[in-house]
């Protein structure tokens, strides 16, 4: 299940109305493990196309070295579908690289970019093959169970 | 002359999950295959044969020094001592 803040839920449409009707695409970043979708990065699609998308490898290099050095991992990688349903094509399967993600499709087609909603799914997408899965909106993440600041957490603080 | 190469994710089932690993050589091409002879199978995700021969696939990205070496000579970018080599797999699709 894809659990993910009604902010950037909406950052992501709003990114795929604007690109309309070319496809955009994106990550949400998050701390290492967290599974918790917390820093927007929209991106640039290279391909500027409807029916492709692909980061920029300059652009990619600087994401992830970014990610690597917050301790983050793209916890959801988006795109939109501008003429089809938001479902993975078989180039999305194909070239799927992060088993760990969600991948999450959004589609702007019928007229959903200037109004309306617009379909957002999220998937797993691991050796070729696709799972749906649920996405649940919540206004705010609850507290992190896992803070950087509690005691228990801190290897040094505990065997000081 | 040992040179780090950076393995993406979906790559770390040939290197036993290690995030980063040693190679050697002076040029990418051979880079690759003495990663190959350590972590075998890893060349063919890597690499295809093209037209004119070896080439890095479509959906690879490799860096040498933060520069993609589609732009500085392909697999024949050379490599030195303290060179850092990233490889990423391109996030694109349909």
């Amino acid at each position: 299940m894809l659990t993910i803040e009604r902010e950037i839920h909406d950052a992501i449409v709003a990114h795929a109305r604007r690109d309309h009707p070319d496809e955009a695409c994106g990550v949400v970043a998050g701390a290492f493990g967290s599974d918790r979708p917390s820093r927007f990065v929209p991106m640039v699609n290279a391909a500027m196309s409807p029916t492709f998308y692909e980061f920029d490898s300059g652009d990619l290099l600087r994401l992830y070295r970014e990610m690597d050095d917050r301790d983050e991992e793209p916890v959801v990688i988006y795109h939109s579908h501008t003429a089809t349903e938001a479902y993975p094509s078989r180039t999305d399967t194909n070239l799927a690289s992060e088993p760990n993600a969600h991948y999450v499709l959004v589609s702007t087609r019928d007229g959903a970019h200037e109004s309306g909603p617009v379909d957002f799914r999220s998937y797993r997408i691991v050796d070729g093959e696709v799972t749906e899965e649920e996405v649940t909106i919540v206004e705010r993440y609850p507290d992190a169970p896992i803070d950087s600041t509690a005691p228990s957490t801190d290897p040094k603080r505990e065997s000081a | 002359m040992a040179i780090e190469v950076r393995i993406p994710t979906i790559l770390r089932t040939y290197t036993d999950g290690e995030r980063a690993v040693e190679s050697s050589g002076s040029s990418v091409a051979e880079l690759i295959d003495t990663l190959e002879s350590a972590h075998p199978g890893i060349k063919d995700r890597l690499v295809e044969d093209g037209s004119d021969g070896p080439a890095v696939r479509r959906f690879v990205n490799i860096y040498v020094n933060d520069e993609d070496i589609r732009f500085t000579g392909a697999l024949e970018t050379p490599v030195t001592e303290g060179s850092t080599v990233v490889i990423l797999p391109a996030v694109a699709g349909g």
